[in-house]
């Protein structure tokens, strides 16, 4: 049909280079995003070890996963732990500490770069390495304590009590990113906000209540999703802290360490997949829910309700 | 409602001082302007009253109380910003009862003082609105609403009106004019527009790079400037200066020889010095039209501006400077043409070299 083929010689002279130009992303979504997640999306219904082909086995990996998997119900309760500790406390030590550098003015940039170091290393392995040894039997802290108390604390990242406790502190620490967006955010909210409430009679605390955290709420929210997001993916610090194996008694099996575990230690590909899948909807549905509840708690500037 | 003492007191950011020292009372029920240039430390001096800025010297007095280490929260006072400064994320309603509910005010009471607050400024049908939905009037009313709902000691303006347009500039003004006789209460205006500072006022403050030039009502303002700065600032359009000297002197007669124009015959309160340097300061209202044999000052008109009610002549003298002229009602003047000037009645005010007064006419 020469008519057509016109049409799309047409449209290739004029759209072609464009489209040339974004073809190295069109290569990369298709390639290592798209296809992977298609495929994976299949394995899930598999059996798959790599070195036979998958074998299709319907609905039983789902089964297993929801009725019979003890250890994937472990690692669910101590991610929905990690999380729902973890973030909290890693946003409200943010908030603080922006609120404290939005007032402050001499060596804000010092320490602004300071206390956002840790974000930059805080997912690296040497820093795991480093946590390690902070929170040891003979760590850093250890000493510490004893120095102060007289009192021998234990193997804090060996004790099934206190190890992911470890996990959440070090999640705590790296605070820098949300603590950057939450000094951006500060900075938004107009200084004669605040003189108007003092001359309104309120206090420090009031106007935090009634000023900045309802005005701060977008950002509050947009961190959250973010850092919701990131701490249902945490890997690399667990996996080192704790041996590549939960450890100890499982404490630290985070979900993402147990489909590594499933995937590449019992090379049990299409479960591992399946595994994926669910965390992805988990996550899919905290935001889902965080974006629903959005509107009874968040409020946007140029929204007329 | 209160009174309020100013003693001395000095602003000072880092090493910069902008206040230098002002003392300042004003009594209980009283509407005082300060008026000044952009940067003279209008805005300083009324968030130190409020308490937002602190006081570098000095004391500051409410109802006889010092006020130097009382929080902004705790002075009882409520201010309206220039920007309005209304919480965006609270209906209007809520806006006004904020500092309400700070003070724990019990319900019922609240919603009453509300509504009555509405009711004065009209904007009952506005009190489910968000601030954003609002017009830059209805805002304005917003913002004094939340400041009279609290009953406050002393109301602080901060150029309240400087975003609005003419027309509702002038309406505004009518209506805080209202407000005060009504509420009775103390209130302090910043303002740098001297219409809005003379028709306000009970008393002008004058302020000049963190200095009070001058107190006074309106008319004692523009009737007994005590310098150039402020025959300068107040009225409109400006006085005309012209330069001489003193001339002949006879006891408290004197003759003033203009450095442009004919000689003047005035009597001073206190005898000038012969060729003391002096400058003569006269209203364009005050100057009129004369015989060329009578005139004082002549020159040639170069723009007419007509406003209707009155025209505005500007007029080069012989050395150059200019000179303005308001004639009432529409004057045909052309540009070009010669006038012959006079000045009424003898009006006009005379300056030493230092720029003080040392004679009214
Ligand atoms: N936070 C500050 N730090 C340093 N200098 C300041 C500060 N605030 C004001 N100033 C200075 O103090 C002086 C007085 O300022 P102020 O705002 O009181 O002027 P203003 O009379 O209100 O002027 P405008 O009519 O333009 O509002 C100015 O020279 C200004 O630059
Ligand atoms: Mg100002």
């Amino acid at each position: 049909m020469p008519a057509r083929q016109g049409r799309l010689v047409r449209f290739w002279r004029r759209n072609g280079a464009g489209y040339m130009f974004l073809l190295p992303w069109l290569i990369g979504f298709f390639g290592l995003t798209l296809g992977p997640a298609l495929a994976s999306l299949y394995l899930s219904f598999t059996n798959y070890d790599l070195l036979r082909p998958p074998q299709w086995t319907g609905l039983d990996n789902i089964k297993y996963a929801l009725f019979n998997d003890v250890k994937l119900r472990h690692s669910l309760s101590v991610t929905f732990q990690y999380v729902i500790f973890g973030v909290p406390m890693r946003l409200a030590v943010a908030l603080g500490l922006a609120m404290i550098l939005d007032r402050s003015v001499r060596g804000v940039g010092f320490y602004r770069a300071a206390f956002y170091l840790p974000s930059l290393l805080g997912a690296s392995v040497a820093i795991s390495v480093m946590w390690r040894q902070l929170f040891g039997a003979e760590g850093l802290i250890n000493t510490l304590l004893f120095l102060a108390t007289g009192w021998q604390g234990p193997s804090w990242i060996s004790h099934p009590d206190y190890a992911l406790w470890t996990l959440i502190a070090l999640n705590v620490w790296q605070f820098g990113s949300p603590m950057i967006i939450f000094l951006a955010g500060l900075r938004q909210i107009p200084e004669d906000l605040y003189e108007a409430a003092s001359m309104d009679g309120a206090s420090g605390w009031r106007q935090f209540r009634k000023i900045t955290l309802p005005l701060l709420a977008p950002v509050i929210f947009f961190n959250l999703v973010l850092q919701t997001i990131e701490a249902f993916k945490a890997f690399t610090q667990a996996y080192i802290i704790s041996g590549g194996q939960g450890w100890p008694a499982d404490s630290t099996l985070f979900y993402s360490l147990y489909l590594y575990i499933e995937a590449f230690a019992n090379f049990r590909m299409g479960y591992a997949s399946l595994l994926a899948w669910i965390l992805l909807l988990i996550i899919g549905a905290f935001t889902a829910l965080a974006f629903w509840t959005s509107k009874y708690w968040v409020y946007y500037e140029d929204e007329s309700r | 409602m209160a009174d309020l003492q100013l003693k001395k007191v000095v602003k000072r950011f880092g090493a910069a001082e902008v206040i230098h020292g002002i003392d300042l009372e004003i009594a209980d029920g009283e509407f005082v302007v300060f008026v000044g240039p952009s940067g003279c430390g209008k805005s300083t001096l009324l968030r130190m009253i409020a308490g937002l800025e602190e006081i570098s010297d000095g004391e500051i007095l409410i109802d006889g109380e010092v006020m130097n280490n009382v929080s902004a929260a705790k002075r009882g006072l409520s201010m309206v910003f220039q920007s309005y400064a209304l919480y965006p994320h609270m209906s209007v309603r809520k806006n006004l009862a904020f500092g309400l509910e700070t003070m724990k005010v019990p319900k019922a009471q609240i919603n009453e003082l509300v509504s009555n607050a509405a009711e004065i400024l009209q904007i009952n049908e506005l009190l489910d609105r968000k601030p954003g939905q609002l017009s830059g009037g209805q805002r304005q009313r917003v913002a004094i609403g939340r400041a009279i709902v609290r009953e406050p000691r002393i109301f602080l303006f901060d150029e309240p009106l400087s975003n609005l347009d003419a027309e509702l500039r002038m309406q505004m003004r009518v209506e805080i004019n209202r407000l005060h006789r009504r509420l009775g209460a103390t209130m302090i205006f910043v303002t740098h527009d001297q219409v809005e500072a003379m028709t306000l006022a009970d008393r002008m403050v004058v302020l000049r790079k963190g200095v009070v030039e001058q107190v006074g009502s309106p008319l004692d303002l523009y009737n007994h400037p005590a310098n150039m700065f402020v025959a300068g600032f107040i009225g409109s359009p400006r006085m005309n200066f012209l330069k001489g000297r003193v001339g002949e002197v006879d006891g408290r007669q004197a003759t003033l020889e203009l450095d442009v124009g004919r000689k003047v015959q005035t009597t001073f309160a206190e005898p000038p010095r012969p060729g003391q340097p002096i400058t003569l300061g006269v209203r364009p209202e005050d100057l009129i039209a004369a015989a060329p044999d009578e005139a004082l000052l002549s020159g040639e008109a170069q723009i007419t501006e007509q406003l209707g009610g009155e025209t505005y002549v500007y007029i080069s003298l012989s050395d150059g400077s200019m000179i303005t002229v308001e004639i009432k009602g529409q004057a045909g003047v052309k540009a070009g043409e010669r006038l012959d000037l006079a000045i009424a009645d003898g009006k006009f005010h005379v300056f030493g070299e230092d720029e003080a007064v040392i004679h009214h006419g």
